[in-house]
């Protein structure tokens, strides 16, 4: 999982060097600072799912199955949000500044950026999800504690991508 | 899982039918079987590159000549280069790479075995995907076309506006599919290594093998990773309207370039490393003595490793970088002769007061060294900008990359190929063919790529399907053609020998080369479960230690 990891984070690399090279050569608006406005509340959603995931790796590993569920499904809660919180985001941009993927530069980056890490976000949700399915169906024990904490190392990833992200497109962008 | 594959291994493989038998080898997730499929997939990409090689070569045979058409001669070169470095030497290595290390350092099979799978099946999807435009290429509406935007396919020929119909795309997603399938297998070896050692081999008692594909899967983690972001760029130019490469709307044409060689200079050290592994496996046995400066060879192996994800915009002199830029690039490709330099030392120094065999594997090893020398020092040529500025997108550097690639990588991987091969069947090959295939390719390889360098100098533009006569370039096309006919005739002989040998060579034995390393300590060919007794060792040279108890190297190391 870590050599997983170094190989997304070159990706991720890639992409982010691709938006600070971009930044402000667009020919035609609408420019980040005119439309951009920082998800904070979103943003604490997914950071501390980071805390909840690891909580409820933790009472895995513990045993204690109950207070696993409630964690586990918090997490899931959380990542929901935030991923509610891009849609909302994207809705606003298309339909209200009919910004697209097509329209300049900053569209182009911004949204393969973000919509990059939004991917990462759905396959981490979907991971959580079937852990969870397992979960429900009493198919979940102690001995998996190891494997759950693979998994949380990916979204922890996400999380610290998402770290980045922010302070690409949301600080230094605009 | 493993009990039910020991009981199927019991029956004679001949007994089963033969749907039986291919269904066993699509759905295997057995790392010798993965390495083999690896393998022959590069050798059939390797006949299908070679074809598409030769007819350039035709093409160029004299001026004027019109054998085929501008177009076709672009969708060829494009289709050559794209063939060789991603469906040949990379499946290659990574085929021997597969069958090897498990073997190497005393483990049943890679760490995750069904991710091995798909990332051969990813591979081979993607071939299947480069070749599928030469149908599909305009969208299955009369003849296709194959992508003729050159490998490295730069912006803005890449352009919907530059490049209609799918062949593009169809490059795009083959490079980025087994791209996928590189980043798995490389996963998959870091793991097998760091995790799957057998009791008592440390790192610094693993076999030099293991060490360089240990460098090349993280070289592959960090390099194919950029060229995956920027094919997946490229679709979005392509397919949604953006503008990445777009410089119509503010885009960067200079930017792909860079994605492209900070992906594309690691490769040849992807593809290098473990052709440094075959020969530092090969030439200690053959020279009878333990490989010299094991830790320097380490050291180097890992500094060619950092290094070489510093050098890439060597390939971009001539785009107008800055002064500052330009000594960057030119000072750390210098640096990166060093660790290399160390190499050919060691190696030469294994060599020197040996008792030498020169069987087949040994001659392709030796030849290995002397051309990898050469490569190395017209690349020090190239990696002074002064000089680049002159010699760019001439001959000069088509001669200079083939003389890396053939004379050093191909050549060490024939030799792998030779020494493993009792290993693999079981069976011994054929000395006499294997002399011949040697001594049919290097001359074909030398009037070849020797006299690539003359029309270079004399300014023949790569690319070009044409030429005008009297420019002094006539009679060193002609001779680099004449040793494609011997290259050619070469790789027949080396055809024939692997499968003559199949069916029909004298059975090898478990150890027919008298080697030091745990591969050759189980049968050939080797059970599904590699060792029915987990090895362990004490020393670099596990087997000369069981050989000569006497005098083992543990005592010394």
């Amino acid at each position: 999982m870590y050599c997983l990891i170094a190989a997304e984070t070159a990706i991720f690399s890639i992409f982010v060097v691709a938006y600070l090279f971009y930044i402000g050569k667009s020919l035609t608006g609408p420019q980040p600072k005119d439309v951009l406005h920082a998800p904070i509340f979103y943003t604490v959603c997914l950071l501390s799912s980071s805390l909840t995931v690891h909580s409820a790796v933790r009472r895995m590993a513990a045993g204690k199955t109950a207070a696993f569920g409630r964690w586990w499904m918090l997490t899931i809660l959380l990542g929901g949000t935030f991923l509610f919180g891009t849609a909302r985001e994207w809705r606003h941009l298309i339909v209200d500044e009919s910004l697209t993927i097509d329209t300049n530069l900053f569209g182009t980056t911004y949204y393969s950026l973000v919509g990059l890490h939004a991917f990462h976000v759905t396959m981490g949700l979907l991971a959580l999800i079937t852990v969870a399915l397992f979960y429900f169906a009493n198919r979940l024990r102690q001995e998996h504690a190891e494997r759950l904490e693979v998994l949380s190392l990916y979204w922890h990833f996400v999380d610290a991508v998402w770290v980045v992200v922010f302070v690409v497109v949301y600080v230094i962008g605009v | 899982m493993s009990a039910n594959t020991i009981v199927l291994s019991e029956f004679p493989a001949a007994s089963r039918p033969l749907p039986l038998r291919l269904h066993e080898w699509v759905t295997t997730v057995d790392h010798k079987r993965l390495g083999i499929l690896y393998i022959l997939f590069a050798l059939v990409f390797l006949v299908l590159g070679g074809i598409e090689a030769t007819i350039m070569r035709l093409q160029l045979i004299r001026p004027h000549n019109d054998l085929v058409s501008p177009q076709v001669f672009n969708r060829m070169f494009t289709m050559h280069g794209t063939t060789m470095i991603f469906f040949v030497i990379m499946p290659m290595v990574l085929g021997f790479a597969n069958y090897l290390v498990p073997l190497m350092i005393g483990a049943r099979d890679m760490a995750f075995p069904r991710l091995n799978a798909f990332s051969f099946w990813m591979t081979a999807l993607g071939g299947l995907f480069l070749y599928f435009s030469f149908v599909g290429g305009n969208g299955l509406y009369g003849a296709g076309n194959a992508p003729d935007v050159g490998w490295f396919a730069y912006a803005p020929l890449t352009a919907k506006t530059f490049s209609v119909g799918h062949s593009t795309d169809f490059w795009t997603l083959s490079l980025f599919v087994s791209g996928v399938g590189s980043i798995g297998a490389g996963v998959n070896l870091i793991a097998t290594i760091l995790c799957m050692r057998c009791p008592g081999m440390t790192l610094g008692r693993m076999p030099l093998l293991a060490w360089m594909n240990l460098t090349m899967g993280s070289l592959i983690i960090l390099a194919i990773s950029p060229l995956s972001a920027a094919q997946l760029m490229l679709l979005v130019d392509r397919y949604l309207g953006g503008h990445f490469f777009d410089t119509q709307a503010g885009g960067s044409a200079v930017i792909w370039m860079h994605f492209f060689w900070v992906f594309g200079h690691p490769e040849v050290y992807i593809l290098v490393l473990p052709a440094f592994a075959f020969a530092s496996e090969i030439i200690p046995v053959f020279s009878r003595k333990a490989i010299f400066g094991y830790q320097a060879m380490v050291l180097a192996t890992v500094a060619i490793g950092f290094i070489s994800m510093s050098v890439w915009a060597h390939h971009m002199f001539t785009v107008g970088m800055s002064a500052g830029a330009n000594t960057f690039f030119v000072l750390s490709t210098m640096a990166i002769a060093v660790p290399t330099g160390i190499k050919i030392f060691n190696w030469l120094a294994t060599m020197w007061g040996g008792k030498i065999r020169f069987q087949t594997p040994m001659l392709f090893c030796s030849a290995f060294l002397f051309q990898f020398l050469i490569a190395g020092l017209t690349g020090i040529m190239q990696g002074a900008a002064p000089l680049d500025w002159q010699l760019t997108a001439s001959y000069f550097v088509v001669a200079h990359f083939h003389y890396v690639i053939v004379g050093g990588i191909l050549f060490a991987t024939f030799g792998a190929f030779y020494y493993w091969f009792p290993k693999v069947s079981g069976k011994m090959y054929s000395e006499v063919l294997g002399k011949l295939h040697f001594w049919l390719f290097i001359i074909g390889f030398h009037l070849t790529f020797d006299f690539m360098h003359i029309p270079g100098i004399l300014g023949m533009p790569r690319r070009i399907y044409t030429y005008e006569p009297g420019r002094g370039w006539d009679i060193w096309n002609l001779i680099v053609t004449i040793g494609v006919f011997f290259q050619a005739a070469g790789i027949l002989a080396f055809a024939i020998n692997l499968i003559r040998s199949y069916y029909r060579g004298k059975a090898a034995g478990n150890d027919p080369w008298d080697a030091w390393t745990l591969e050759w300590s189980t049968s050939s060919p080797p059970p599904v479960y590699n060792y029915a007794v987990i090895p362990s060792v004490r020393s670099r040279r596990p087997l000369w230690d069981l050989k000569h108890p006497e005098d083992p190297d543990w005592r010394y190391e």
